[in-house]
């Protein structure tokens, strides 16, 4: 069905159930009740879920497919939110308009960036779009701060022209919006204990995450993904077989920054703002930490990395040492002091350890990431099936 | 003339960070082909290993003064470090002042155990993994040791000051002939570079007047042929990876009256020795050590207000804009060797 084998389609279906369902899935625990921090289902973070899982679908396509490792995505990211907020500025706050021209703006810089970068492979590939990125976060807190705002970055203003929309009265706010549904507009279901939040700007980006992901089953299972993927096993044999890669590469790189572009779009979509950090080369390192712990050249391994180093900053990251020491509070004074002690560097603050530590272990022992750890622990169960027959096998 | 030999200088203690991290860098990818992203974190324990020894020395117990008193008229608690005890008065302070060059002596140690242990514990299980996985490794290695650094000193960064005969500058130009007080100088800069410029020279030497040095050079060129002769070479290449780990550290523990140490500095130094290593040519030490310091020189020439004037925010992105120049013409590097790395 919509030209996915069966496999695949059940993959979607999954996809789809899981973002739509959200709202309750990331929700089990009542309101009030101790295990609620746990919660993940309100607005902010369910967009940040889905926004960063296009990035690293994105991401995936490049690094997954062809094994080009990217350091400087964030690049594309950042300039996609620049085109955006100036579309909301200078024309209509209706966000389409907005992603439109984000992914444009971010797939011609990649187009640029890439032509030049894919003349190398390997470890210059890497620091040369490093070298890209760091160039674009530099001019952009400096000398293009006419365009960027430098370091305080852009917000929409009451005084913007925008040609299309009627003027604001004073005392209203510019609000991004999808033909008047405003984006932080949210329905609000209580049951029971529980309280659900389902708001427009999430389903907003859970659909366009949708058909970025439906796009991406598409490019894997295309004779173009497979181009791709015979780059990644052995680009020398390609190329002795009379196949220029460089068309190929260049493809995969553009797309994947029109799939970082959007994502910068969606961004400012939520919370119309922008500044240069996100474009710094720590932010490109965050979704090839997001790609790896998922599973590079899985299908949904990205999305899965995206969501968990995104639980972990926002919900990990905001266990202290009062809440471990309620936890704990049934232990012997002294044993409760002393797992205290051992848990706290982890969590809360030290979260980022974690997540090292985590990342390290994937790389040495899980090279395809959760999906693979996945498959093994599911191999365990049914041993009659082959490890090959299983949906997302990680490319070559 | 003064403005420009005030640039070189000002771009010396720069370059002698990144001649000396670059150094390390190519040191390890020369002899075991791994590509280290957590150099820029040996750089950042080395520094830290001065905060740690200056803590030491500063270490201290609470009495009550006989003679001071506080605004109350009360006794006046004070901090006596305990190496006023153990020294005297006067040998004490001149420890605590003297402690960021004596962190040289407490590092080494330090600095080899840790390249030791990062070596054989998990380096030496991605010599045939993909340059990818041994990237991806090391960085993760890097976020561990950084934010085990950050659990134990905190985010802040922490002021490490030089000896007091080295605070403060004085006047090089007079000393070079130029009208007096045109060239002002921190002392501790050109105590960095000078200390620079001795490792740099020590490392050559052990590589080109050592029998060691001779072994390692050969594994470098012929890493199976020297294997075939019966000699150990893993074990050497291990003990290098110790040396280039000690080398990162010393730069990091002169470094620290510069720039008060914190837990992310050598994140912002891995990058850009990184782009030093590439541009000088994977695996030529002498490319590593050139470009480190012509990059370091190139940086401070571009923010001189002249050229900042014409070209705005050049400061920013000359770096990166010499890399992107350089792999694009001359795909080995300044100084590559032919064959290594060129794809």
């Amino acid at each position: 069905m919509l030209g996915l084998a069966k496999k695949d389609f059940t993959l979607l279906a999954v996809v789809v159930g899981l973002t739509l369902l959200a709202p309750f899935i990331l929700n089990p625990f009542p309101e009030g009740s101790g295990m609620a921090q746990f919660n993940a289902g309100y607005p902010d973070l369910m967009q940040r879920f889905v926004i960063f899982g296009i990035f690293a679908i994105g991401f995936n396509i490049l690094f997954g497919l062809t094994g080009y490792l990217s350091f400087g995505h964030a690049a594309f990211l950042g300039v996609g939110s620049y085109a955006a907020i100036w579309m909301m500025k200078l024309v209509t706050t209706n966000v389409i308009p907005a992603m439109i021209l984000a992914i444009i703006v971010a797939g011609a810089f990649a187009l640029l960036v890439g032509f030049i970068t894919l003349r190398r492979s390997g470890i210059y590939f890497s620091i040369l779009t490093l070298a890209f990125a760091q160039m674009s976060y530099a001019l952009a807190y400096s000398v293009l701060t006419p365009i960027t705002g430098g370091e305080t970055g852009l917000q929409l203003k009451l005084n913007d022209p925008r040609i299309l929309d009627s003027a604001l009265v004073g005392g209203d706010q510019a609000r991004a919006n999808l033909f008047g549904v405003n984006m932080s507009s949210s329905y609000e279901m209580s049951v029971g204990g529980w309280l659900f939040t389902f708001n427009a700007g999430y389903y907003i980006a859970a659909i366009v995450m949708i058909l970025a992901f439906y796009m991406a089953i598409r490019i894997f299972r295309s004779p173009f993904g497979l181009m791709l993927r015979a780059v990644k096993s052995n680009q020398q044999r390609m190329n002795f077989t009379g196949l220029n890669s460089r068309p190929y590469t260049l493809a995969a790189f553009v797309i994947s920054g029109m799939y970082a572009g959007l994502a910068g779009g969606l961004m400012v979509a939520m919370d119309t703002q922008v500044g240069p950090e996100r474009m710094f080369w720590t932010a490109s390192g965050e979704v090839v930490l997001m790609t790896i712990l998922g599973g590079a050249g899985t299908l949904i391994g990205p999305v899965l990395g995206a969501g968990m180093i995104k639980y972990m900053e926002n919900i990990i990251s905001k266990i202290n040492s009062t809440i471990l020491h309620q936890w704990f509070a049934w232990m012997p004074d002294g044993l409760e002091d002393f797992v205290v002690a051992v848990i706290y560097p982890f969590i809360g603050k030290g979260w980022h350890l974690t997540l090292g530590i985590i990342f390290m272990l994937v790389v040495i022992f899980l090279p395809g990431g959760l999906v693979e750890g996945g498959q093994r622990i599911a191999g365990l169960f049914r041993r009659k099936k082959t490890a090959d027959e299983t949906s997302t096998t990680p490319a070559e | 003339m003064d403005a420009i030999v005030l640039q070189i200088l000002n771009g010396l203690d720069k370059g002698s960070a990144y001649a000396l991290i670059a150094l390390g860098l190519t040191l390890i990818f020369g002899t075991l082909g791994v590509v280290n992203f957590a150099h820029g974190a040996l750089f950042m324990i080395g520094a830290f290993c001065a905060v740690t020894l200056s803590r030491i020395i500063n270490w201290s117990y609470t009495t009550i003064s006989e003679t001071e008193k506080n605004f109350l008229g009360e006794p006046l608690e004070v901090q006596v470090p305990y190496v006023h005890d153990w020294f005297g008065v006067a040998a004490g302070n001149t420890l605590i002042d003297w402690a960021v060059p004596l962190a040289i002596l407490f590092s080494i140690p330090i600095m080899l155990a840790v390249g030791y242990i990062m070596e054989r514990g998990l380096i030496k299980h991605f010599y045939s993994r993909p340059h990818a996985d041994q990237i991806l490794v090391t960085f993760g290695l890097a976020i561990v040791l950084q934010e085990v650094i950050k659990y134990f000193y905190g985010a802040n960064p922490i002021p490490t000051p030089a000896p007091e005969v080295f605070a403060g500058s004085f006047d090089f130009g007079a000393m070079l002939g130029f009208d007096p007080n045109t060239i002002i100088y921190p002392y501790w800069r050109l105590v960095y570079f000078a200390f620079a410029a001795v490792i740099i020279g020590a490392v050559f030497a052990f590589l080109q007047f050592t029998t060691f040095g001779m072994v390692v050079r050969a594994g470098m060129a012929d890493r199976e042929t020297v294997g075939l002769l019966g000699i150990n070479i893993d074990k050497r290449f291990t003990i290098m990876f110790g040396i280039a780990a000690a080398v990162a550290g010393l730069a990091g523990v002169m470094y620290a009256p510069i720039n008060s140490p914190n837990y992310h500095m050598g994140m912002d130094f891995l990058v850009l020795s990184f782009v030093v290593v590439v541009v000088g040519g994977m695996g030529s030490l002498p490319g590593a050590v050139l470009a480190g310091f012509l990059l370091g020189i190139l940086e401070s020439f571009a923010s001189m207000a002249a050229v900042l004037d014409v070209l705005p925010g050049l400061n920013q992105i000359i770096i990166y804009l010499v890399a992107i120049i350089i792999l694009l013409t001359r795909p080995r590097g300044l100084m590559g060797r032919k064959g290594v790395m060129e794809d």
